[in-house]
C-alpha cells in the first residue's frame, strides 16, 4: 500500500465524512432536546438542492452555502411544526419529510442536473503547498473540511458549557424538570432543532458545492439515515461523533481502496460494511446506550395543565 | 433534637394563604383555607390522603390555580401563576419523589435551577457558592457526581441546596423523609434546625407523626380539604392530632357483613417474608407476612404510598419480588406470569380503571372480554362467543346484585364510576377466588359504591378471599373481617374491626410506636 | 336487550360516517394540491385532469396499469398497518421487501424445474421467511434491550439492497448481465390475467388484506392485539402475554413485506434486477398512515396512490411535469393528516 493510496484514503475520508459529521452534529443537538428527525435525508437533499441552485445562478459558492444552511434550518422547522406544536408521531413525520424532500430537492435541482460550477475552492495549509502537486492536491480541502472539528468541538461547547445547553439537554432528559425551572421546552425544541437544520445544510451544501460539485437526484443516498446512527454510535456527544464520522467515511473509503486494487471481494458486500459496523458497534455497547439515550426522545410534551 | 418554641412569632407572617378554594371535578380539593407561615419556623401540614396537602402547597408553588382565596406575603397580595412567579417570590418546592435528571451532574441539576446563570457556565464559580451553601447547612454533597450515582439521600440534598441557592425564603417539603433511611433522618432534622435559625419558613408535608412531633414549631392539620386546626408544638398530643386527622371517632356501620364463613384450616393466599425493589424507599415492601383465607376479607389500611400498590402487584405478579414466597393453595407461584395468576383464578380491580384495566376506544362488551379470551375463543380461536360474554355479564350482575352496564358504549364514554362498575362486573365473572382490589371505590358515586361493597361481600360469601387496599375507613371497617395496617412496606398492625378503632389504626398508619387504649 | 343487527348498525354507522368524510376530505385535498402544483408549473390542471383519468381510468388497459401498481402498495401498507395494531411502527419495509425477494429468488432459481403449484408456494413460503427474518433482527435487539429498534431497521433496509445485490453480482446474476438474474421460469412466475400485467399477487393481496380484517374484527387474536396497541398496560395487567405478541406480530409484518418482494419478483417483473425497489416499502408507510391503519381505508388509498403515481408518470412524459412533484404531493398529504386538524375527526393514536 502507497503512501499515495494511503493519503487517497485519508483524502476521501475526509471530504466524504465532513458532510457526515455536520450532519450528525446536527441531528445530536435535535436528538438531545428529545426531537428524532428521521426526515433529516430530506433535510440535507433540500439543503444540497437549493444550495447548488444558487450556486449555479450567480456563480457563488459562498451564497450557495448561506442559502443551503438556510434551508436546512426551515426545513427542519416543517417536522417541528409537526412534532412540538401538533404532538404528531415522530418517526411517522420523519419519513413523511423525507418524501417531502425527495420531491421537493428534485424539483428545485431539475434544472442544474448536471450543471457545472465554481465550489468552494480548495485550499492547501501552509507547509503542503510546498509538497509535489500530485500529494498536494490530495491534501487540499476547502474550507468546510477545516472548520468541521472546530464546529463540533463549538458544538460541545455549546451543549457543555453554556446555559443554553444545559436547557437543552433537560428538556431532552426530564422535560417536566426543564418546565419547573422557568424554561420553556417547546421553545428549546425549536431553536435544537432549527439549528440542528442550519448545521445539516452546512453538510449537504458540502457534499453538492464543495465534494462533487454536482447535483443529482437523491445524491445524499442515505447520508440522513447514517448520521442518525452515527448519532447513537457516538452516544449523543459531539466530540466522539467526530471518530463516528470517521470511522464511517473512512470504512467507506477504505473500501473504495480495495474494490480499486482488485480485492476479490463483491463491492456490493463491502458497501454493506459500514452499515453493519455501526450495527455491531451498537450492538456492542448494548446496554450502556440505554445510559446516553436522552430520556425524552420520541416523546410529547403537553405543557402544564 | 429539642424543639425550640424560639420562633420569631412576632410580626407579620412570612405568607398568609386566606380562603383558598380549589376544586377537580368532582372533588373538592381545598375548600377555604387559610394558613399563616412564619419565618424561623418549622410549619407542618398533616393530614391523610387526599385532604388536600399537597394540592394547597401546589397553589403555593404555581403549579395549580386556586378557584378563590388569595395569597400575601409579607403582608401584600401577590399572584402566584406558575412555579417561574413562585420561585421570583422566593418561595421553592421539593417535591415527593424529587426532579433530579439522574444522567446530569450534582452541580448542573442545581445549576439548572439557579436563577442567575450566566449564558457561559462557570463551573468553578457555581461549585464555590455549592460548597459554601452546603458547608452552611451540613448538606455535604459531590457536585462533579452524576446524580444516578449518588443516593437518594443526597439527591435530597441536591434539591434542598437548589431551593436554597435560589434565594428560597419559603422551602416547601413534600414528604421528605419518605425516602430517608432512619439514620439519614436525624441529619435531616439537624439541617432543618438550622435553617430555621436562619430564619427559613419551612412547611412540611407529611403524614408522620413522629416527624411533626420531632421537629415542627407549629403543625396545622387538614382534613377533607378543610383545616381541622392549627396549635403550636407545646400545644400539641398525638391524641388531638389524630383527631382532627380523622373524621369520626367511631365508624358507622352502615351494612353489616353477615356471619363471617368459617376459615378452612389453609390459607388461600399466603406471603412468606415477601420483599420487593431495592430497600431503601419507603414503598417498597419488607418482610411482609399475610395469610389469606377464602371467605374473609382482609383489609389494609395505610396512607397511600407505604407499599399499598407493591403489595398488590406483587400478588397479581405485576412486580417481582426480590424475596420470600407467595403461595396460593400452597403451591409456590412465586414470581409466576400474571397470566397464570388469573388462569389460578385471581381477580385484580384496580383504582384507576381507564389507564389500567380497559381499552377506551374498544366496546364494553369487548373490554368485558379482555381478561378471560381463552374462555370465550372458539372455534380455536377464530370466532369469539359474544354471546357467552353477555352472558357471564348477565350472571355475575344478577350473583352480585350489580346494576347493569351499557355493552355497546365504547368505553372512553364512561363516567369513572361506570367504568368501574364495569371492571368489577368483568373480574367478578367465573367466580374468582382471590379478589384484589385497590382504593376500587375512589371517586364512585354513593350508589355505585355501596353495590361495589356488596359485590365483595357478596363474593366472600361465596367463599372468595379478598384483599382490600382503602383508604374509606368506612369502607375498612364495615366490610373487613380483619384488618392490618401498612407503614412503610411493613404490617405493623393486625386486628379484628370489632376489637380496634380508628385512633388505634391512625397512629399504625402514621408510623407511631405508641399505642393507647381507648375507651369505645 | 337490543337485537344483535341494531347494535351493530348503531355503532357501525357512526365510525362509517367518521370514515367517509375523512376519506373524501383526503381525496379532495390531494386533487386541489395536485392542481395547484400543476398551475404552478404553467400547466392546465383541467387538462391534464383529463389526460389523467383517459389514460388511468378511461381505458382497460389504463386502469389494469393502475392496478399492477396498486399491488406491492397494498402488501407493503398491510405490512405497516398489521404491527401497528399492538403498536409497533414498522419503518423497515424496504429491507424486508429486498430479503423476501432474495429468499424467493433463490427458490426459482434452484428449484427451476419443480412445476408452478409446487414452486409458487414454496417461493411465497420463502419470501414471507426473509421478510420475517429481517424484521425478528431489530424485534429481537430490542427485545433484549440493545438497540433501538427503529434504527436497526432503517440500517437494515440500507443493507439490505447491496446484499440483495451482492448475490446477483456474486452469485445469481445471467449470463449477458450482472445487474439481474436470468429470467425466471415460467413455473416461478405468479399467473396474469387477462392479458394484463394484473398478477396474482393481487388475489394474494386481496385475500391478506379480507384476513386482516376478519381477524382483527373477529378473532380471538385480534381482540387481544387490539387490546395490547389500545392499552398495553392494562393487558398486561389482564394477563395476555404482552411482550411475545409484540416479537411475534413483528414478524408477521415482515413477513408481509417479504411477501411484497417475493409478488413483485415474481409476478411484476419476473426476474430480479439490482435496486429495483422505488421506495414501495416507504409508499406502503406512507399509504397505511393515510389510511388510518384500517384495511378499506388501505384499499381506497392504495388506488388512489396508484392513480396519482401513473398519472405522474404520464405526465412526465406528456408535460415534462418532474416526477418529484408525486412525492411533494403524497408527503403533504400525509403531513395533513399527521397534524390532525379538528375537522378530520378522531385519528387513531
Amino acid at each position: 500500500m502507497t503512501t499515495l493510496a494511503i493519503l487517497g484514503v485519508l483524502s476521501s475520508a475526509l471530504f466524504s465524512g465532513t458532510s457526515l459529521l455536520y450532519a450528525t452534529l446536527g441531528e445530536i443537538i435535535g436528538q438531545r432536546s428529545g426531537v428524532i428527525n428521521l426526515g433529516l435525508e430530506g433535510t440535507l437533499l433540500v439543503s444540497a438542492a437549493s444550495g447548488f441552485a444558487v450556486t449555479s445562478i450567480t456563480g457563488n459558492p459562498y451564497l450557495g452555502t448561506l442559502v443551503a444552511v438556510i434551508a436546512g434550518g426551515l426545513t427542519n422547522m416543517i417536522l417541528g411544526y409537526l412534532v412540538i406544536e401538533r404532538g404528531a408521531n415522530q418517526l411517522a413525520s420523519g419519513l413523511a419529510l423525507m418524501f417531502f424532500g425527495y420531491g421537493l430537492s428534485a424539483m428545485i435541482g431539475k434544472a442544474y442536473v448536471g450543471a457545472k460550477i465554481e465550489g468552494l475552492p480548495r485550499i492547501a495549509l501552509p507547509g503542503i503547498s510546498n509538497l509535489p502537486t500530485l500529494y498536494s492536491s490530495l491534501l487540499s480541502f476547502d474550507i468546510l473540511v477545516y472548520l468541521a472539528v472546530p464546529v463540533a468541538i463549538l458544538v460541545w461547547w455549546m451543549l457543555f458549557r453554556t446555559r443554553w445547553g444545559l436547557g437543552l439537554r433537560a428538556t431532552g432528559e426530564n422535560t417536566d424538570a426543564a418546565f419547573s425551572s422557568g424554561r420553556n421546552p417547546k421553545r428549546i425544541r425549536y431553536q435544537s432543532l432549527f439549528i440542528g437544520g442550519l448545521l445539516a445544510g452546512l453538510g449537504a451544501a458540502h457534499l453538492s458545492i464543495a465534494y462533487t460539485m454536482t447535483w443529482a437526484e437523491h445524491m445524499t443516498a442515505g447520508r440522513g439515515f447514517i448520521a442518525i446512527a452515527l448519532v447513537i454510535f457516538s452516544r449523543w456527544n459531539p466530540l466522539q461523533a467526530i471518530g463516528g464520522a470517521l470511522i464511517f467515511s473512512g470504512a467507506v473509503a477504505f473500501q473504495l481502496l480495495l474494490q480499486s486494487s482488485g480485492v476479490q471481494v463483491s463491492p456490493l458486500l463491502l458497501d454493506t460494511i459500514p452499515y453493519v459496523i455501526t450495527l455491531l458497534v451498537l450492538i456492542a455497547m448494548g446496554g450502556t446506550r440505554k445510559q446516553s439515550t436522552p430520556a425524552m426522545l420520541g416523546r410529547v410534551f403537553s405543557g402544564s395543565e | 433534637m429539642q424543639n425550640s418554641n424560639a420562633s420569631k412569632t412576632t410580626g407579620e407572617p412570612s405568607v398568609s394563604l386566606r380562603g383558598i378554594t380549589k376544586s377537580f371535578p368532582g372533588v373538592a380539593a381545598n375548600d377555604h383555607i387559610d394558613l399563616d407561615i412564619y419565618g424561623g419556623e418549622i410549619h407542618a401540614l398533616l393530614g391523610e390522603n387526599g385532604a388536600g396537602k399537597s394540592v394547597l402547597m401546589k397553589i403555593l408553588y404555581g403549579f395549580y390555580h386556586a378557584d378563590a382565596g388569595e395569597i400575601l406575603l409579607d403582608g401584600k397580595p401577590v399572584s402566584i401563576q406558575s412555579p417561574h412567579d413562585a420561585r421570583n417570590l422566593h418561595i421553592g418546592m421539593v417535591f415527593q419523589g424529587l426532579n433530579m435528571i439522574p444522567v446530569l451532574n450534582v452541580w448542573e441539576n442545581i445549576a439548572l435551577f439557579l436563577p442567575d446563570l450566566k449564558p457561559m457556565l462557570d463551573y468553578k464559580r457555581i461549585e464555590h457558592r455549592i460548597t459554601e451553601m452546603s458547608e452552611r447547612y451540613n448538606l455535604k454533597v459531590h457536585p462533579h457526581k452524576r446524580v444516578s450515582e449518588i443516593s437518594i439521600g443526597e439527591q435530597q440534598k441536591v434539591e434542598i441546596l437548589k431551593l436554597l441557592l435560589s434565594d428560597a425564603r419559603v422551602l416547601i417539603l413534600d414528604e421528605p423523609t419518605d425516602v430517608l433511611a432512619p439514620h439519614e433522618v436525624e441529619a435531616f432534622f439537624g439541617v432543618l434546625d438550622s435553617l430555621r435559625k436562619d430564619g427559613y419558613a419551612i412547611i412540611l408535608i407529611t403524614h408522620k407523626m413522629k416527624d411533626v412531633l420531632e421537629c415542627a414549631d407549629r403543625i396545622s392539620v387538614l382534613r377533607g380539604g378543610r383545616l381541622a386546626g392549627t396549635m403550636l408544638r407545646d400545644e400539641a398530643t398525638e391524641e388531638k392530632l389524630i383527631s382532627l386527622m380523622f373524621e369520626k371517632e367511631v365508624p358507622g356501620l352502615k351494612t353489616k357483613p353477615g356471619e363471617s364463613r368459617d376459615k378452612g384450616a389453609e390459607p388461600l393466599l399466603e406471603l412468606r417474608d415477601v420483599a420487593t425493589g431495592t430497600q431503601g424507599a419507603g414503598s417498597c415492601l419488607k418482610n411482609v407476612n399475610l395469610k389469606i383465607y377464602p371467605g374473609e376479607i382482609v383489609g389494609v389500611a395505610g396512607v397511600s404510598g407505604n407499599g399499598q400498590k407493591e403489595l398488590c402487584d406483587v400478588i397479581l405478579g405485576m412486580e417481582p419480588s426480590t424475596g420470600g414466597k407467595k403461595l396460593l393453595y400452597g403451591k409456590d407461584l412465586t414470581n409466576a406470569s400474571i397470566g397464570t395468576m388469573r388462569k389460578n383464578k385471581v381477580a385484580f380491580i384496580p383504582e384507576h380503571p381507564m389507564s389500567m384495566a380497559t381499552v377506551p376506544f374498544m366496546t364494553v362488551l369487548e373490554n368485558m372480554s379482555l381478561t378471560k379470551t381463552k374462555r370465550y375463543a372458539r372455534r380455536g380461536g377464530f370466532s369469539v362467543d359474544w354471546e357467552a360474554v353477555e352472558a357471564d355479564v348477565e350472571e355475575t350482575k344478577e350473583r352480585l346484585e350489580l346494576p347493569p352496564v351499557p355493552l355497546y358504549r365504547l368505553a372512553k364514554t364512561l363516567s369513572g364510576g361506570n367504568l368501574q362498575r364495569m371492571v368489577i362486573t368483568r373480574e367478578m365473572v367465573d367466580n374468582p377466588e382471590l379478589i384484589i382490589a385497590s382504593y376500587f371505590t375512589r371517586g364512585l358515586d354513593v350508589q355505585s359504591t355501596i353495590a361495589a361493597r356488596q359485590a365483595l361481600v357478596k363474593a366472600r360469601e361465596g367463599g372468595a378471599a379478598v384483599l382490600l387496599v382503602s383508604e374509606d375507613f368506612d369502607e375498612l371497617f364495615t366490610i373487613s373481617d380483619r384488618m392490618v395496617v401498612l407503614f412503610g412496606g411493613e404490617i405493623v398492625g393486625e386486628f379484628k374491626p370489632e376489637d380496634t378503632n380508628i385512633y388505634e389504626i391512625g397512629y399504625l398508619m402514621t408510623g407511631s410506636e405508641v399505642r393507647h387504649d381507648t375507651e369505645n | 336487550m337490543i337485537r344483535k343487527t341494531e347494535k351493530n348498525t348503531l355503532l357501525q354507522s357512526e365510525t362509517l360516517r367518521d370514515t367517509v368524510v375523512r376519506y373524501v376530505l383526503m381525496i379532495l385535498m390531494v386533487i386541489v394540491f395536485f392542481g395547484l402544483i400543476l398551475l404552478i408549473y404553467g400547466i392546465n390542471p383541467i387538462q391534464s385532469y383529463k389526460d389523467i383519468f383517459s389514460s388511468t381510468l378511461g381505458s382497460a388497459y389504463g386502469f389494469s396499469e393502475v392496478v399492477v401498481a396498486m399491488i406491492p402498495m397494498l402488501i407493503t401498507a398491510l405490512a405497516v398497518a398489521i404491527p401497528w395494531q399492538v403498536g409497533l411502527i414498522n419503518v423497515g419495509g424496504e429491507g424486508q421487501l429486498y430479503i423476501g425477494a432474495a429468499f424467493a429468488t433463490w427458490g426459482a432459481l434452484t428449484f427451476s424445474s419443480l412445476p408452478a403449484y409446487i414452486l409458487l408456494p414454496l417461493m411465497i413460503v420463502l419470501g414471507m421467511l426473509g421478510g420475517a427474518l429481517w424484521s425478528f433482527i431489530p424485534a429481537y435487539m430490542k427485545a433484549i434491550g440493545l438497540v433501538n429498534e427503529t434504527i436497526t431497521a432503517l440500517l437494515l433496509n440500507s443493507v439490505a439492497p447491496k446484499l440483495v445485490g451482492f448475490l446477483i453480482f456474486g452469485y445469481w446474476h445471467s449470463a449477458m448481465d450482472t445487474v439481474k438474474t436470468a429470467n425466471f421460469v415460467s413455473a416461478a412466475r405468479l399467473p396474469t390475467f387477462f392479458g394484463t400485467r394484473i398478477h396474482l399477487g393481487l388475489i394474494i393481496a386481496l385475500v391478506l388484506l379480507i384476513c386482516f380484517w376478519f381477524v382483527m374484527k373477529y378473532t380471538r387474536w385480534g381482540l387481544e392485539m387490539r387490546s395490547i396497541g389500545g392499552n398495553s398496560h392494562a393487558a398486561l395487567r389482564n394477563g395476555l402475554p404482552v411482550k411475545a405478541y409484540l416479537i411475534i406480530v413483528a414478524c408477521i409484518g415482515g413477513a408481509i413485506g417479504g411477501l411484497a418482494g417475493m409478488t413483485q419478483v415474481s409476478g411484476f417483473y419476473g426476474v430480479l434486477v439490482n435496486n429495483f425497489s422505488t421506495g414501495t416499502g416507504f409508499m406502503g408507510f406512507l399509504i397505511c398512515w393515510l389510511a388510518g391503519g384500517k384495511p378499506l381505508g388501505i384499499l381506497l388509498m392504495s388506488f388512489v396512490v396508484a392513480v396519482i403515481t401513473a398519472g405522474g408518470n404520464m405526465l412526465q412524459l406528456t408535460q415534462d411535469l418532474p416526477y418529484a412533484v408525486i412525492n411533494i404531493l403524497l408527503a403533504f398529504t400525509l403531513f395533513i393528516v399527521l397534524a390532525r386538524p379538528s375537522f378530520f375527526g378522531r385519528n387513531k393514536a
